[in-house]
């Protein structure tokens, strides 16, 4: 099992901060795995809708698209970051 | 050393005061306080509300702040950044760095903000006078802000 979290407009989009998923096991990148929570419904499909803008963090840590997922525990997807 | 994220409030010159102590060896402390605007692209602003990612926020600024330590020669830093809902005014994130010498202190303030400002997992969200709210999209200067210390 994955803990998938939002934050900001990712979270008001897909209506909820976060869920634990059992993530199938031929996604091998966060690129995969954001084209296939695109599929599970049209407020993923409006929160991924432009994956450019999306960034992620693999257990607390920046990652790009092409990084691996395995023995991920926790995948974090949000807007460019806007603090200070 | 520290870093704090915290809804509340902080006082500058305390701050400084607990940072520095009873040690007489700094020579130079530069802070830096970032605050909320009245105004975004032109328009009035009634409050800015920060969102972040708890733990990983505190591990990007720890990591931030060791980035630092490595290139400057520092001896006390301090990362204050508040989240939750802020009014025009109000503080935001407060920055401190302590070195013997000013330019080391002035620089890795700097360094600070830009690097934190790119890689701390806060996102804002401004409300109009109308009440209408929206995210605030994050700057290209921001990245080219940061990349200048990339090396």
């Amino acid at each position: 099992m994955t803990r998938l979290l939002y934050f900001a407009w990712i979270r008001e989009r897909i209506g909820k901060a976060e869920e634990t998923l059992a993530l199938p096991a031929q996604l091998t990148t966060v690129g995969e795995l954001v084209t296939w929570l695109r599929a599970r419904g049209p407020e993923y499909a409006e929160a991924f809708a432009r994956p450019e803008v999306v960034r992620a963090a693999i257990d607390q840590t920046h990652v790009k698209p092409t990084a691996g997922i395995k023995g991920a525990r926790e995948i974090a997807f949000f807007p460019p970051v806007s603090g200070g | 050393m520290s870093v704090r994220v915290e809804t509340a409030d902080f006082d500058l010159s305390r701050e400084v005061k607990n940072l520095v102590g009873a040690r007489t060896d700094i020579g130079a402390i530069v802070t830096f306080t970032g605050t909320v605007r009245d105004t975004a692209k032109g328009q009035p602003i009634t409050a800015m509300t920060l969102e972040h990612y708890p733990g990983m926020t505190e591990a990007e600024l720890e990591r931030v702040e060791a980035e630092a330590k490595q290139r400057w020669p520092l001896q006390a830093t301090l990362i204050i950044h508040r989240y939750g809902e802020l009014k025009p005014g109000d503080n935001i994130v407060l920055v401190v760095t302590a070195s013997a010498h000013r330019q080391a202190a002035f620089e890795a303030a700097e360094f600070l903000m830009d690097y934190l400002k790119t890689r701390a997992p806060f996102w804002k969200k401004e409300t109009s006078a109308e009440g209408e709210s929206h995210w605030v999209d994050a700057r290209e200067s921001d990245d080219s802000a940061a990349e200048r210390w990339q090396r």
